[in-house]
């Protein structure tokens, strides 16, 4: 049997941004990971480790400094031709962070599900395009009669189901949610992960998860990338990571997660990693193989120290 | 303290009455409905709106179906007072005010919507691709609206003045020198604010063009400050025409606007006090009734105002 072809495969992709003749922030600085269908992979890190603009160069809202973004067999990390672009603003989708910001105020719920159907031109009448647009926000759990309303009307939940609808109308294979839930309540946060568990269920869509709560990347993610000032340091599958986590970032980050028992918790310490008094220089260190899809970014010494303890 | 006992029919069942979650249906309506529902709702505008009407509907047929003429000077009739044969007196001249004040009033109602037309298309369109596409371009149209905008008018007038005879295409030149740049400032400094909402990112990841981004993300969220631009830049726009015919650049002299019959009407004003009087309130009600049309226009194209 032939071996199935990842989703998206991102080689080594860096992303810096000049500030000035003398000085370039590297937000992103050589990560690299693979997507398979159907699979969602957890991005989790600190602010500021470089989770949103790696999924901001994939869907080439930068233009990549360098490496390589192989989307469907296509790579996309260049100049696309009308028809990479076309195939890569279809297939790939996003879902915003703040549900608020993310729908124009100026438009009716309609027309914002229906904008991606206006670009691309895929409808032959007025009456397909409602027709789609309603189908979608039944499937995202609206009702018709929201199709006629402004953003401002809704609530953060039902403002985020709109959103998802967006993304959604085209079919995409992939959709990079970018801190999706972060700005909803633990109640509704719940709901939206449940929405997008359904959806991958029943279209087998690959999801970029983009999030900095942990206990809620265990719960959605098969796979889980470390990212930490712009380098990916630690990858595998959210089994691999959580019971063994390799390096003293992920350890720190694991053990900050609070535990709902009450006896674990009070005895609970989290780690701190500063990465200043580290010593750990993350440009030397190389991928380590830890085991199955597991692997850590380290350099010997510090990978034979850090797999002692 | 008695004691209460709780009898069997004291409470009864609700049973699952769901009155309060009923959803009204709202019919597919087109956003521009919806405005124009919102825009009659509000009576001031819809009252501005007549009356701007109504102004120019007579600024139009008045002098049309006078038997006066805006020109014609007959000394001996100067200086009448309102009365059954001149509506609004005559001036000191003897010209008939009635047809002087609505030929005025349509001079100036012209020069109100060149003005208006001047700050839409080039004020608009410069703050835009400017503050749009920004880097390199934006440093280019800045420098350029800078060096315009550092050259007085009076400068622009008299240089104007040595090349052309006074005539409302000279004003219109005049007007179309230097009234835009407030207006792509302010557009600029809009379009700066909202392209980087998240909304415009989501239009891009689908794949929008920069057209559609400008045209229907960018443009409807700036409406407001635009409107409230426009509505400003009209009385501006009068002012300095009559301004620019006390310099000698407005209109040639038997000719008339608003501004300059005010000023005319300005120089007896404690004798024939109606040379002034009625095209000050004419002036004072197209500018109030402009101001409750834009108003009016700004609400009604913002769905997030509270709908009564």
């Amino acid at each position: 049997m032939e071996e199935k072809q990842p989703i998206l495969e991102v080689k080594n992709l860096k992303q810096y941004f000049k500030i000035s003749r003398k000085f370039t922030v590297k937000a992103v600085d050589g990560v690299s990971f693979k997507i398979m269908p159907g699979e969602t992979y957890g991005l989790v890190g600190e602010s500021g480790s470089g989770k949103s603009t790696t999924g901001r160069s994939i869907i080439r809202l930068y233009k990549p400094t360098d490496g390589q973004i192989i989307f469907n067999g296509q790579d996309i990390s260049g100049k696309m031709s009308k028809q990479e672009i076309s195939m890569l603003r279809t297939k790939m989708q996003m879902i915003f962070q703040d549900p608020m910001a993310c729908l124009n105020p100026r438009k009716k719920v309609m027309d914002i599900v229906a904008e991606g159907l206006d670009i691309h031109h895929s409808y032959s009448s007025q009456k397909e395009r409602e027709q789609k647009v309603y189908d979608i926000l039944e499937l995202v759990g609206l009702s018709k009669e929201h199709a006629n309303r402004y953003p401002h009307q809704f609530s953060g939940g039902q403002r985020q189901r709109i959103g998802i609808a967006r993304a959604l109308i085209m079919n995409p294979d992939l959709i990079i949610a970018d801190e999706a839930i972060s700005a909803l309540d633990v109640s509704i946060q719940a709901q939206v992960v449940n929405l997008m568990k359904k959806i991958q269920k029943d279209f087998n869509t690959s999801f970029l998860f983009i999030a900095h709560d942990l206990s809620m990347v265990k719960y959605i993610s098969d796979h889980i990338g470390v990212l930490h000032l712009g380098h990916l340091v630690e990858t595998g599958t959210t089994e691999e990571i959580f019971s063994n986590p390799i390096h003293p970032y992920t350890k720190s980050l694991l053990s900050a997660i609070p535990v709902p028992n009450p006896h674990v918790e009070k005895t609970r310490k989290s780690l701190t990693y500063d990465h200043d008094q580290s010593d750990v220089d993350y440009t030397v260190g190389t991928e380590h193989h830890v085991g199955g899809t597991h692997y850590v970014l380290a350099t010997d010494e510090e990978f034979e120290k850090w797999t002692k303890q | 303290m008695e004691d209460i006992k709780f009898l069997d029919d004291d409470f009864q069942l609700v049973g699952d009455k769901q009155d309060i979650t009923k959803d009204v249906v709202s019919p597919a309506k087109p956003a521009w409905k919806d405005a124009l529902g919102r825009f009659c709702k509000n009576k001031g505008a819809v009252i501005g709106c007549a009356v701007i009407l109504i102004i120019t509907l007579l600024a139009i047929f008045a002098p049309m179906f006078s038997s006066w003429k805006f020109d014609a000077i007959d000394t001996s009739m100067k200086n009448i007072g309102p009365c059954a044969k001149h509506w609004f007196g005559t001036d000191t001249y003897g010209r008939d005010l009635w047809v002087r004040i609505w030929t005025g009033t349509r001079y100036s109602l012209f020069i109100a919507v060149v003005a208006i037309f001047i700050d839409v298309v080039v004020g608009i369109t410069y703050g835009l691709i400017s503050g749009y596409f920004g880097g390199m371009v934006d440093s280019v149209l800045q420098r350029i609206q800078e060096i315009i905008n550092s050259i007085p008018t009076l400068v622009v007038l008299t240089l104007l003045l040595m090349v052309m005879k006074s005539s409302l295409f000279t004003i219109i030149l005049a007007l179309s020198f230097t009234e835009w740049i407030g207006m792509s400032r302010i557009t600029r400094a809009q379009v700066l604010k909202v392209k980087e909402d998240e909304f415009v990112l989501a239009s891009r990841t689908l794949g929008a063009s920069d057209f559609f981004i400008i045209f229907k993300e960018i443009l409807p969220n700036i409406y407001s400050q635009m409107i409230i631009m426009v509505m400003m830049s009209i009385p501006n726009a009068i002012f300095y025409e009559a301004y620019l015919s006390f310099v000698g650049l407005g209109l040639p002299i038997p000719l008339a606007s608003l501004g300059t019959l005010i000023n005319d009407g300005f120089n007896s004003f404690l004798v024939y006090p109606y040379m002034m009087m009625i095209p000050v309130v004419i002036f004072s009600l197209l500018m109030l009734s402009f101001n409750l049309f834009g108003d009016g226009l700004r609400d009604a194209l913002d769905p997030t105002m509270k709908e009564m």
